[in-house]
């Protein structure tokens, strides 16, 4: 199956000119950044996909040895582009998909002038002098949380998901799958992104690349984005006034603005 | 800041209000009981998802709030708030988030003690259930092995290979077997055979089956006489079902092999000549382990280099796609014109009927050919069972029978 089939890819804006790849990361699918990408939809092709298990992915193509490491992941990253024939692009990575873009950059650096990584963590797990925010047993418990909220899945992908009759466009705009995968599947890439340690990899990249931090967030610590600025090459770092993990959802405006000008520049 | 949710004192569930940067700008009478905290210590001090266990607050940055934020509302989550003495209580959250120019997030609180422990005890039960689904499927596979030798012997001057596909997925074990087994110098018996049923009772029953062949075709010559014996055993076993099979007794003769055959109830054996013609053999017989007095008979035939038999289960036969019954048409349509080797014949015959059904067999499916070879070629294993003169006398006579040679006296 092709790449673009394999990871639902959506593209848009006008053919030929430079293209941003916007990869969505643990948790969710490509929906996470309707409040983002279609703003460059004028002068870039925005391309959107779902990582392999996540979203309207090909669900048959999982296949738990391949995506036992961020590298399998990173391998689809590399296939999306060669088959819609866009490099090199500007990758733009949340969360664990930072680390998929710096592994798919290291792997294949002409395809990848540019990164943005946003809310990046090498590693989540403290490791002696490194903060990552996270103990082992803290990630055991992440897993256990999953599957207490996991326990009806096979009934609720029925069309349930939201029928909010104050808000139809949003319901209809979005994926019933939407933050909904088989939950052997989370499960996996839940331990994938929180057993990973990609510190090493970060010298290895050679494009510019925007680190965007937010101030308050859980997941990725300032501690953990200032130790990606610090250890890849060639970083801007900006910090943006917002909270929790997910800037692209509760303060787009600013993602926006600095992706805009990293990208612009 | 509390006279708010102050007055959802009267809720029977806990009530937050959440700011749009998670800090909780009011908090319910309730909701503070549950978290062991006073209003000061809570109220906008403290964030929502900071009062949750550390690998919930992971899931609430990941999942809950991105749904809150993109779909305005989120229903069930189960969650653990941890109080200050570390005591964790169990709950069940629903929130949803104004549209306005500062957001509010209005979260209830449900302590669900019993419910998780009951939903815990689910997850335990389905855990332990799909291991016990591992396990059978273990079992399953490996005692499906034991319908089939590991490998085909190895026959001088005769080629042999075999097929066996389970049904589906190959969880559930299949009557399907087949066995090939020297008796004595240059004298062969193959059998094919088809349990009815599936599981673990037509399992033992296969097993049954198979070993019981093996002692009766030492015993007994016609390969009528080995599937009346079977029939008998059948009868006598604690068991009704019943089952089909083919026997075929090969005895070497020169450049040949002499061959007797006897059907009970199975479909018979195919017999593709050297110059690719194509015909049934064999006589159709009772099936077995149903009659006290089964109608079987034996037909006998002689092979020559090259000619080839194709001996197979109704999995072939019935196998059923978009374009209908795969049949003994289709069959005939594979091997007509010849079988250039028994393996060749075996992997192509069962790659059409599978590809005829879309790759999932709907049932077992099991293919042996035979194919007749030069009398130097083939792999000459060391005879292991001495000649006696009593089994020399047998097959004269049996050669005898076949009208082949002279009766010596």
């Amino acid at each position: 199956m092709r790449a673009t089939a394999r990871l639902n890819a959506k593209v848009s804006g006008p053919a030929g000119a430079p293209a941003l790849v916007f990869a969505h990361g643990f948790g969710c699918d490509q929906n996470m950044w309707r409040l983002v990408a279609p703003s460059f939809a004028d002068d870039f092709q925005v391309v959107t996909f779902d990582h392999v298990g996540s979203g309207g992915s090909d669900l048959g193509s999982y296949d738990p040895a391949t995506y036992s490491s961020l590298a399998g992941y990173a391998a689809d990253v590399v296939d999306l582009v060669v088959d819609l024939d866009v490099g090199p692009v500007t990758f733009i990575g949340h969360s664990v998909a930072s680390m998929i873009g710096v592994l798919a950059a290291t792997e294949r650096p002409e395809l990848f002038d540019r990164l943005v990584l946003v809310g990046p963590s090498a590693r989540y797990i403290d490791d002696g002098d490194y903060v990552g925010g996270f103990s082992a047993a803290d990630i055991d418990e992440l897993l256990e949380s999953m599957e207490s909220n996991y326990l009806g899945w096979s009934h609720v992908m029925a069309p349930v998901i939201m029928a909010n009759a104050d808000e139809p466009g949003l319901a209809d705009e979005l994926e019933e799958s939407f933050c909904r995968t088989d939950p052997d599947i989370a499960r996996r890439f839940a331990e994938v992104t929180f057993r990973s340690d990609n510190r090493a990899d970060l010298a290895k990249v050679t494009a510019p690349t925007l680190v965007l931090q937010c101030r308050d967030d859980l997941i990725a610590p300032l501690s953990a984005g200032e130790y990606v600025r610090d250890h890849l090459p060639d970083a801007t770092y900006v910090v943006l006034d917002a909270v929790g993990h997910c800037p692209h959802l509760s303060a787009p405006g600013p993602t926006t603005d600095a992706i805009g000008a990293f990208v612009r520049a | 800041m509390t006279s708010h949710a102050a007055g959802m004192d009267v809720l029977p569930c806990g009530y937050v209000e959440v700011g749009p940067d998670g800090v909780i700008t009011s908090a319910n009478s309730r909701f503070l009981t549950l978290v062991g905290l006073t209003a000061d210590a809570v109220v906008g001090t403290l964030t929502f998802s900071g009062l949750l266990a550390v690998g919930d607050r992971i899931y609430y940055e990941t999942h809950f709030r991105p749904t809150l934020q993109m779909q305005g509302e989120i229903h069930e989550i189960a969650f653990e708030l941890v109080r200050p003495d570390g005591d964790r209580v169990p709950i069940l959250v629903s929130a949803s988030t104004s549209d306005d120019e500062s957001p509010v997030t209005r979260t209830i609180v449900f302590e669900a003690r019993d419910r998780r422990r009951y939903e815990k005890e689910l997850l335990r039960a389905r855990r332990a259930a799909e291991e016990a689904e591992a396990h059978s499927l273990a079992l399953a596979t490996t005692l499906q092995q034991t319908f089939i030798p590991p490998t085909m012997p190895d026959i001088p001057g005769l080629e042999i290979a075999g097929a066996y596909r389970p049904a589906g997925d190959g969880s559930e074990v299949g009557g399907d077997f087949y066995d090939a087994f020297q008796i004595h110098s240059g004298e062969w018996v193959v059998v094919v055979g088809d349990v009815c049923g599936k599981g673990v009772d037509a399992a033992v029953l296969t097993s049954f089956v198979r070993h019981t062949l093996r002692a009766l075709a030492v015993q007994w010559d016609d390969p009528s006489q080995i599937l009346r014996e079977l029939n008998a055993a059948l009868l006598a076993h604690d068991s009704d079902r019943f089952c089909t099979v083919v026997v075929l007794r090969l005895l070497r003769d020169d450049d040949s092999w002499l061959v007797s055959v006897s059907s009970g109830g199975h479909p018979l054996p195919i017999l593709v000549a050297v110059e690719g013609a194509v015909t049934e053999v064999g006589a159709s017989g009772s099936l077995i382990g149903v009659l006290s007095m089964p109608q079987l008979d034996d037909d006998r035939f002689t092979i020559h280099t090259g000619d080839s038999l194709v001996v197979y289960t109704d999995g072939v036969t019935d196998a059923r796609g978009a374009a209908g019954t795969f049949g003994i048409d289709g069959l005939f349509g594979v091997v007509s014109g010849g079988v250039t080797s028994a393996a060749d014949t075996t992997d192509t015959v069962l790659g059409r009927v599978l590809d005829f059904q879309d790759g999932e067999a709907r049932d077992d499916i099991a293919i042996v050919t035979l194919r007749a070879l030069a009398a130097d070629a083939g792999l000459h294993a060391p005879d292991a069972v001495q000649a006696r003169p009593d089994v020399e006398e047998k097959n004269r006579a049996l050669r005898a029978l076949q009208g082949l040679e002279q009766l010596e006296a």
